[in-house]
């Protein structure tokens, strides 16, 4: 029963890297990243029960973590705007 | 019970994964990086979702349950977000969406 | 490839896929700091960096064809000396007949807690993990003396704030919330080191990466506001003074360097508060020094913005 959702979940992968070399613009590639992340998270979530080591929830968590901050870390430092910054009133 | 509770994580985990496989699908596929937003969404939500619900009904009462419900809680929030804040970026750095009006004129996909 | 910016994100998905490797190989805390630090800390600092250089790599005037050769030779030569070696995990290997052994059927009588990996780290090699901690802070120091900042970007930057995501409205309310649960995450870590995969080099960097992702989203002045560059550089220090502290206390009551034997009325529970000391400074060490690495990248990209 799991071994079918570990074999998508692989599938989704690596679809999600053919993206990441194939996609016309940037932002495409970061989003094949950030679903591959997001894969790789049901993926260990998957593999642990499929092992029996429910330890590897934790690390699950943490590379949710890790993705999404990656993600924002990409968004944060390379804004391709045209316009100059804003001057927040702090 | 026993034998509900499995039946009921396996459609589940199979719908999870049907769901998973189209979202990619729709990752090759889509014509634009808008709608590929979407179609990642799809996974993220209901893909992931449906997985994380058939491995709860699997699990026991107690921490492991607990665990698999916060990475449920942080999963929706963060993954959603994420997509939002690529399409905001996208968007503020001049992608524009691909609409039925330059379907016929030259691809209109522009930048970075 | 000459793009940095995509040798960036696929250094990122090495690490995620060696602490896969490590995964199968069920070394589940190794992999939790592979994928916490290399996927995680690692890419933001290159990602820091690369705002301050050009992004794409300057084409080299040489091959290094002789260098190749070299690490080629060297390479199956290595390869070739490992074919002696005994199977992979072989139980009669001399790597698992000596001390191995003792640590995995004592660990439990000597010193009480159920993972194995925590107990051979923090206490029977406690004084590897100060010489780890001491690289980390050593690190940091030496960050900190490259990555100056001077007053008058501090000042200049004060006055004149980017607004980082400001437009981000759903990001930075979802961000708040989600901040405090990580910060609550790395702290389960931490303490519950002892019973599942954690220990302080994992809780540090989540703690870290917390609030990095405030960081970025709110911008530098603000957290400067709760966490002062000064206070956080001393934190480096009380992490790595707790550590050696524990060992001198452990010397003042009468035991060796680091015998946490002697912390307690009794043998266990000393180790027991000794092991919690000590991870706890190891944690305290790694998320200082992180957050600092950041600030000090980020300080730079914004005196290299400010001084185009």
């Amino acid at each position: 029963m799991f071994a079918v959702t570990a074999i998508t979940l692989l599938i989704v992968m690596a679809i999600a890297l053919v993206l990441a070399f194939k996609g016309p613009t940037l932002y495409d590639r970061i989003l094949a990243v950030n679903t591959f992340g997001t894969k790789t998270v049901l993926f260990i979530a998957v593999i642990g029960f499929l092992s029996g080591r429910p330890a590897f929830l934790d690390i699950a968590i943490v590379y949710a973590l890790i993705n999404f901050i990656s993600v924002i870390g990409i968004l944060r430092f390379f804004e391709f705007s045209s316009k100059l910054p804003v001057d927040e009133d702090m | 019970m026993e034998l509900i509770i499995d039946i009921l994580s396996w459609i589940f985990l199979v719908l999870g994964s049907f769901f998973c496989f189209t979202g990619a699908l729709g990752l090759l596929r889509f014509p634009d990086f808008f709608s590929r937003t979407h179609a990642a969404g799809v996974t993220d939500t209901m893909g992931a979702g449906m997985i994380l619900l058939g491995l709860i009904l699997q699990a026991g009462w107690g921490l492991v349950m607990a665990k698999l419900i916060m990475i449920l809680v942080f999963s929706f929030l963060a993954s959603t977000t994420a997509c939002h804040a690529m399409a905001k970026a996208a968007l503020k750095s001049g992608l524009r969406p691909h609409t039925d009006h330059d379907h016929n004129a030259e691809d209109s996909s522009s930048k970075p | 490839m000459h793009d940095l910016f995509a040798v960036v994100m696929l250094s990122g998905i090495y690490s995620l896929l060696s602490a896969s490797l490590f995964l199968d190989l069920d070394a589940v805390d190794v992999a939790f700091t592979e994928a916490s630090v290399g996927a995680g800390i690692s890419t933001l600092l290159f990602l820091a960096t690369l705002k301050l250089v050009p992004r794409h790599e300057k084409e080299s005037r040489y091959k290094p064809t002789l260098a190749l050769a070299v690490t080629i030779a060297t390479g199956a030569l290595l390869i070739y000396g490992t074919l002696d070696m005994p199977h992979f995990g072989d139980g009669n290997a001399p790597v698992h007949q000596h001390v191995a052994p003792r640590y995995l059927n004592d660990s439990m009588d000597e010193i009480g807690i159920p993972n194995v990996v925590t107990s051979v780290l923090a206490s029977y090699r406690g004084y590897d993990t100060l010489g780890e901690t001491l690289v980390i802070f050593t690190a940091g120091i030496g960050v900190m003396s490259l990555l100056l900042v001077s007053q008058r970007t501090k000042d200049q930057a004060r006055k004149k704030v980017p607004a980082d995501m400001q437009q981000q409205v759903i990001l930075r309310v979802v961000a708040k919330m989600m901040i405090p649960l990580i910060l609550i995450f790395a702290l389960y870590v931490q303490f519950h080191g002892d019973y599942s995969p954690g220990g302080g080099f994992q809780a540090g960097v989540i703690f870290a990466a917390g609030i990095i992702l405030y960081t970025m989203l709110f911008g530098l002045s603000l957290t400067q506001k709760v966490f002062n560059s000064k206070i956080v550089e001393l934190f480096t220090a009380l992490g790595v003074l707790l550590y050696g502290g524990v060992g001198v206390a452990c010397l003042i009551l009468g035991g060796n360097f680091l015998d946490y034997d002697v912390l307690r009325h009794d043998a266990v529970h000393g180790q027991h508060l000794g092991i919690l000391l000590v991870e706890l400074g190891v944690g305290i060490t790694v998320a200082s020094v992180m957050i600092t690495l950041f600030f000090k990248f980020t300080w730079r990209t914004v005196k290299h913005k400010y001084n185009q």
